[in-house]
């Protein structure tokens, strides 16, 4: 469902060199599938998930997804993919303070241009244990309660893949695991593929299949500091 | 959940900042319309007066400006005097011998028409007499075909109406020549009715006061025009007040061979005998319009008397004084447009930096660039909209507040909408556009905002 072939991205330097950042020849996750992508800080990982969601472009390479190749769309294009097929889950701050929390979950689904489905946003924030907090703002909710907004409103459109950037980073340890089950629960009833970073071994080690990105990839931080110095 | 719910629950994000920034777009449209109004004022009460009912004032030789000020404005400085005998020259048909016949007094030539008869067929000349006041008000001694003849209002359309009463007589059998009609404004200040009688003053308002009585028989309904501001009085009675008649009487045409006719109505009180008699200045209004300005032409070369044609000096009026205060207040509106614009653009503007991470995380949803730039442009629409609103309706309020002292000043109604301009229909969405394209630039800094950088700062 995520096909990457000779993905290659690096970003301009001031001094009109260029950053190398990430080489990945070839990388791939399987329909439904859950991937947790670890490694050094700095290394891309960030980076990585941008390009997957069209965020940012890479310099070159091919990212498909089912089937689409994401390189070859436009930056609009690109947007629409991810309104309709990608979730993403960050590390922090990812609701919009001035909306309720049901009304986060409806953003969602509105850039895709589905117009708002109000029984599915409430079904999500029922499965991610909200029901009673529909129309608190972000700043009545714990940081815990923010990220399980956050999760419900990745869900919102259907996706087929779902990015999460350390979702757990910022929340208490007693909470972190909750967070993890409930997103792997979710992706699972839904069926949605799921590629997540952590640092913490202790949430890697509980999934099938765990990728560390020097692994994957050709570059390295200290292979990219050298490429700074050059 | 569309882009405008999006944007409005933005603003309603940023709460006091929003609401100042609409009280400030609002404020700037509340003095747009009043200056508009205030220019709609200035603007309607000239126009109300160029339309006098007549061509002509024939007046003491002097500045035409000043003549105009002084008959039509009741303004300016007292003016020279013309003697009777030039009036009756500007008397259509037989009218001059009539005027003879009924007055009385020592005249030349006394069967003759009048010098300027032909050009006058089926025109009026009327005279009228200055000098006097009624409290702080100008006193006019006039005849009644003032009311009877002169027309107002823009289109010169308009007949003098009386809220009471009727028109002053020559002679009436209860008042003699003692008749007089107040102006809306001078009754209501004054407090006079029909009915009561009132002393005028000589001179100035703190002048000698004179012993004659007049009686009002008559309050015209408010014209918006400076009539309003003045009391008229019967000529006939103006001239047997003390000090009114002219002392050397032959003064006018010394050369001329005169003969004495007696005044025909023996059964009334005497009148003052023509070779007494001043007028400071005569209204005429020619058979034809063509004919003003050979008259004008005409009389310029007599010795003692001058033609002002008061369209034409009102407008040099209108151009040298009313016109550029217009046109600053006008200035004045656009800078207050231009700033109120500036205020939105700083307002959002200012909150962009704290929205980058809110707009990164709407571009993650999947919002596409145009999206996120529509959705701040109508946040700016939305204020400037609602702002604009709220001043239109508080500054038409204002005004229609203010209303009741314009009307008793000028004789202009300010209603909630009739004085809605044409320069304000264009101004006011003029500056709600203008706010919402000052959105612009936040917008394309929402544009333009780098989503990667601002999701993992
Ligand atoms: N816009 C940019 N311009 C230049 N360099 C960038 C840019 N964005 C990222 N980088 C560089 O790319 C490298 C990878 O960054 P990235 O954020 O992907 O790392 P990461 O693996 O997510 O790290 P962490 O675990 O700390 O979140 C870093 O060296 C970073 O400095
Ligand atoms: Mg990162």
């Amino acid at each position: 469902m995520l096909e990457i072939t000779d993905l290659v991205k690096d970003f301009p330097l001031p001094d009109r060199s260029r950053l190398p950042v990430l080489d990945i020849p070839q990388f791939s996750i399987s329909a439904a599938e859950q991937v947790v992508l670890i490694g050094e800080s700095g290394g891309g990982k960030t980076t990585l998930l941008h390009c997957i969601a069209g965020i940012t472009a890479p310099t070159s390479g091919r990212i498909g997804i089912n089937g689409l190749q994401l390189t070859k769309l436009s930056e609009a294009g690109r947007d629409r993919v991810r309104a309709a097929r990608i979730g993403y889950v960050f590390q922090t701050f990812n609701l919009l303070p001035g909306f309720s929390a049901l009304e986060n979950v409806w953003l969602g689904m509105s850039f895709a241009g589905k117009g708002h489905d109000r029984n599915r946003a409430v079904d999500l924030l029922q499965r991610v244990g909200l029901s009673n907090r529909l129309h608190h703002k972000p700043h009545a909710l714990s940081v815990g309660q923010q990220q399980r907004v956050a999760v419900a409103r990745a869900l919102a459109n259907r996706p087929t893949l779902l990015l999460a950037d350390e979702p757990t980073a910022n929340i208490d340890p007693a909470n972190q695991q909750k967070i993890i089950d409930l997103i792997r629960d979710c992706c699972r009833e839904e069926e949605v593929a799921m590629l997540m970073v952590t640092h913490s071994m202790q949430i890697a080690e509980q999934f099938d299949r765990v990728e560390r990105l020097e692994e994957i990839n050709r570059v390295h931080p200290d292979e990219a500091a050298q490429g700074d110095q050059e | 959940m569309n882009l405008f719910y999006i944007a409005w629950r933005n603003i309603q994000q940023r709460g006091l900042a929003s609401v100042l920034t609409m009280l400030s777009m609002a404020l700037g449209v509340t003095l747009v319309i009043l200056v508009l109004s205030i220019s709609w004022i200035i603007t309607e009460s000239f126009a109300r007066n160029s339309n006098v009912g007549y061509n002509l004032i024939v007046g003491a030789k002097g500045g035409p400006l000043q003549l105009t000020l002084n008959t039509v404005f009741y303004l300016s400085k007292p003016i020279e005097v013309l003697p009777y005998e030039d009036y009756l020259e500007l008397l259509p048909g037989s009218g001059r011998a009539e005027e003879i016949a009924r007055i009385g007094g020592r005249i030349a030539e006394p069967e003759r028409e009048g010098k300027y008869s032909l050009y006058m067929s089926g025109g009026f000349a009327i005279p009228v007499c200055l000098g006097d006041y009624l409290g702080p008000f100008r006193v006019v001694g006039t005849k009644p075909e003032f009311f009877e003849q002169l027309k107002y209002g823009e289109k010169g359309d308009l007949d003098y109406e009386f809220k009471t009463g009727r028109n002053f007589l020559d002679y009436s059998d209860e008042n003699g020549y003692f008749e007089a009609v107040l102006g809306a404004h001078v009754a209501r200040e004054m407090d006079k009715q029909v009915g009561d009688t009132f002393k005028t003053t000589h001179g100035d308002p703190e002048g000698e006061g004179h012993g004659q009585e007049f009686t009002v028989v008559g309050v015209l309904a408010p014209t918006g025009t400076p009539n309003d501001r003045a009391a008229f009085i019967n000529l006939e009675g103006f001239y047997l007040m003390e000090g009114h008649s002219r002392v050397f009487e032959d003064l006018a045409n010394p050369d001329e061979d005169k003969s004495e006719v007696a005044p025909r109505d023996i059964d009334q009180p005497p009148r003052l005998s023509l070779e007494k008699r001043d007028v400071t200045a005569v209204l005429v209004k020619p058979g034809r319009g063509l004919f003003a300005m050979q008259m004008q032409q005409s009389i310029k070369k007599s010795l003692r008397a001058q033609a002002a044609s008061p369209i034409e000096e009102i407008g040099t009026l209108f151009n040298n004084f009313v016109n550029p205060v217009k046109y600053t207040l006008l200035g004045l509106t656009i800078v207050v447009c231009v700033v109120s614009a500036i205020c939105i653009l700083v307002s959002i503007y200012n909150s962009m930096n704290e929205r980058r991470r809110d707009i990164a995380v709407m571009r993650a949803l999947g919002a596409r660039r145009d999206v996120v730039l529509l959705i701040v442009l109508f946040e700016s629409m939305m204020i400037a909209l609602g702002g604009g609103l709220i001043g239109w309706v508080f500054g038409h309020a204002l005004a229609k507040l203010c209303s009741p002292l314009v009307e008793e000043r000028t004789g202009i109604q300010l209603g909630f909408l009739n004085s809605i301009t044409s320069v304000e229909l264009l101004l006011v969405p003029g500056l709600i556009l203008l706010a919402t394209l000052a959105g612009i630039i936040p917008a394309v800094v929402a544009y333009r905002t780098n989503v990667s950088q601002h999701l993992s700062s």
